[in-house]
């Protein structure tokens, strides 16, 4: 979604959703990011007016939580997870693979817009490690075999 | 009448294929022409036999996994459909009765007994395994009573502060208000940890019932579920397990027909890990950015909205059924010292049979990685285990006879926490482990206090600095001040625990360190 007005009436009608109520920003946020791609400028400029806060404090949760981004994503985003678990299961070394094949580091998007990777800590599949979610679909026991394959079919 | 079969839909199962194993025994029931019913559970908790098959004979459930869809057409042709029973079971996938497999055999199930049993948003399989029966004696109590229930079952908070949950209760209970609040925390954000995740996914109406409960002891009429984003699954079947409740009048006006009314709305998290701490969820779920609230006030006092709020783990939550349903004394049987009942206990990382294992506590560590659990998935030298998440302590092998209960780790300068373990070979690095120890505290402190925000990322530059070898025993003093400093100043558990890895690790393992 590009469109300004666009963004505007998307972001509206989920805030009235919730009869713009202030408690429920961070659920607004979600639903207008699935929708637009990102959380562009434009919708903290709505939303701060549609739920009577300030611009800074709709900034404030826009940028504190590791969930909402400021700039349009790949087409498909790849999580892999980064924390202990998978760690102990050679899970760096699988994310230095998947970096030197994207040719990016970890919260980069790829030239062409076609894979965002994206570090997280821990998808709760840690008894079958290392793990990653790519687009709605979760991974486990991966393997650079594995993970090359997927990343294959994604055309990366 | 038709076979029936089961096969997990909990993440962890779809991660590694359970859709699929599913499909292809669909396929193969009809190519067979045979009538079936395949119903997705959540899971038993052994996860190294994910994707699990159940065929179920004679009400005995037979277990056969880790399994391929390429698998289902060879267990087709060895008898799965029409149960030459012989046959089957010399299957080199045939595991057996499920509950006869030893690591599951040898749990205590009282939080996790129907996860993996039943279809979790089937209320009718729910209550015909003893559902609501907590709820229901709820209602015939005082809530006096119902709270005295909770103190005498001796439950902890789950979540890892294992603060006493009937005290949190009695206080809201005693604090008059307009309007009160149940909040579930269920952003489980510990690396190792999933049993909150496998709960929500597995058996959601245990969680609802005990929230429910909660509302009736202290007269709350509304509860938020918080779970973090990275728990699509989870949100997905507890919304689901929450528009069934209503529809079947077990949420919303006049619970059981009682005077009692109880309704609940899940929230979602946004990647904060910080947001598992009380306060900083309560601000979350109030639309903000998930700073700590300094304490007092109490939100048992002052809490959602400024409203006397029980905030209570998942686990802590889903114990409650049970306590009400078998009594206080019941649930308190199980444990040793001042840790009662039992923890869900989940085994990660780099280990053989990793999974849940809910068992009383006063098991040791070593019991539990290396009986149970089997050793290292790698066949290698195990080498440390991780116990509480990314702010808790490493433990060494010399370590291994440390019973599980909540003083017995404190005594041994670790902690419990949410009952994760997360086990590591000897090829790990307990400097590289110690760093980012302090990386993750960085990544994720909120930022208010300067102990924490500070202190972790100066504590990723001295241990660059070890891991360089530029003066690494005077770089090691300032780490061990830095740990003295975040401890003690730190406004909550991020900050005052993230020394915890840290500093266990320089103990146990200096050998890496210099």
């Amino acid at each position: 979604m590009v469109d300004p007005a666009d963004i505007t009436n998307t972001t509206l009608a989920i805030a009235a959703d919730y009869e713009n109520r202030p408690d429920a920003l961070i659920e607004i946020l979600h639903r207008v990011q699935a929708r637009v791609g990102h959380v562009p400028e434009l919708v903290v400029q709505t939303l701060a007016n549609a739920l009577n806060l300030s611009r800074a404090e709709v900034h404030g949760v826009v940028t504190f939580y590791h969930d909402f981004k400021r700039e349009p994503h790949g087409r498909h985003v790849l999580k892999m997870c980064r924390a202990e678990a998978c760690q102990s299961m050679g899970g760096n070394a699988l994310v230095k693979s998947v970096e030197a094949r994207l040719g990016i580091a970890c919260g980069e998007t790829t030239a062409d817009g076609n894979v965002t990777l994206e570090p997280v800590y821990c998808l709760g599949l840690c008894a079958t490690s290392p793990s990653a979610m790519l687009d709605d679909k979760l991974h486990g026991r991966l393997t650079k075999a594995r993970m090359d394959a997927l990343l294959t079919a994604v055309g990366a | 009448m038709s076979t029936r079969l089961f096969v997990s839909r909990d993440a962890a199962a779809l991660a590694v294929g359970a859709d699929e194993v599913a499909d292809a025994v669909a396929g193969a029931a009809a190519a067979a022409g045979a009538p079936v019913e395949i119903v997705r559970t959540g899971s038993r908790g052994m996860l190294w036999l994910e994707p699990l098959l159940e065929l179920e004979i004679a009400g005995v459930r037979y277990g056969f996994g880790p399994l391929e869809p390429a698998d289902v057409a060879d267990l087709a042709a060895a008898g799965l459909f029409d149960t030459p029973l012989a046959g089957l079971l010399a299957h080199p996938k045939s595991l057996g009765p499920v509950e006869k497999i030893d690591f599951f055999a040898r749990q205590t199930r009282l939080t996790f007994a129907r996860c993996g049993v039943i279809d979790p948003l089937s209320i009718a399989d729910y209550q015909a395994t003893g559902g609501f029966k907590g709820l229901t004696r709820a209602l015939s109590l005082t809530r006096e009573a119902i709270v005295d229930e909770v103190m005498t079952s001796g439950v902890r908070g789950r979540g890892g502060a294992g603060f006493p949950t009937g005290i949190k209760w009695k206080t809201v209970l005693a604090t008059n208000a307009d309007q009160k609040y149940i909040v579930c925390n269920a952003d489980e954000g510990d690396s190792g940890t999933f049993a909150d995740r496998m709960l929500m996914e597995g058996d959601p109406f245990t969680l609802i019932e005990g929230m429910t409960i909660a509302g009736i002891a202290v007269g709350a009429t509304k509860g938020y579920i918080y779970v973090r984003s990275e728990y699509p699954h989870a949100i997905a079947t507890l919304k689901s397990a929450i528009a069934i409740g209503r529809r079947d009048g077990v949420l919303g006006g006049s619970i059981q027909g009682s005077a009692y009314s109880f309704d609940l709305e899940v929230r979602t998290g946004a990647g904060a890990y910080v947001c598992g701490e009380e306060t900083s969820l309560l601000e979350s779920l109030e639309g903000k950015r998930g700073i700590v609230r300094a304490k007092p006030p109490l939100p048992a006092h002052k809490g959602l909205f400024g409203k006397p709020t029980i905030i209570n783990n998942v686990l802590t939550l889903a114990a409650i059924p049970f306590i009400l349903s078998e009594g206080g004394p019941a649930y308190a049987n199980y444990g040793m010292g001042r840790s009662r009942g039992t923890m869900p206990i989940q085994l990660a990382g780099n280990i053989k049979h990793g999974g849940l294992f809910e068992t009383a506590f006063g098991i040791t560590l070593g019991e539990l990685v290396e009986t149970i659990g089997g050793g290292t998935a790698s066949g290698r030298p195990l080498r440390a285990v991780q116990v509480g998440g990314p702010l808790g302590a490493y433990w060494p092998t010399t370590l291994f006879d440390t019973p599980f209960d909540y003083e017995a780790f404190a005594a041994r300068d670790g902690l419990i926490g949410h009952g994760g373990i997360v086990v590591f070979d000897d090829t790990v690095n307990m400097a590289v482990q110690a760093r980012f120890g302090f990386e993750f505290c960085a990544i994720e402190s909120c930022g208010k206090c300067t102990p924490c925000r500070i202190g972790s990322t100066r504590g990723v530059e001295a241990i660059d600095k070890i891991i360089a070898g530029d003066k690494p025993a005077q770089q090691l003093a300032l780490v061990m001040d830095l740990c003295e400093t975040m401890k003690f100043g730190s406004l909550c558990a991020l900050g005052g625990l993230a020394p915890y890895p840290v500093v266990s690790s320089i103990t146990h393992f200096p050998e890496d360190f210099r």
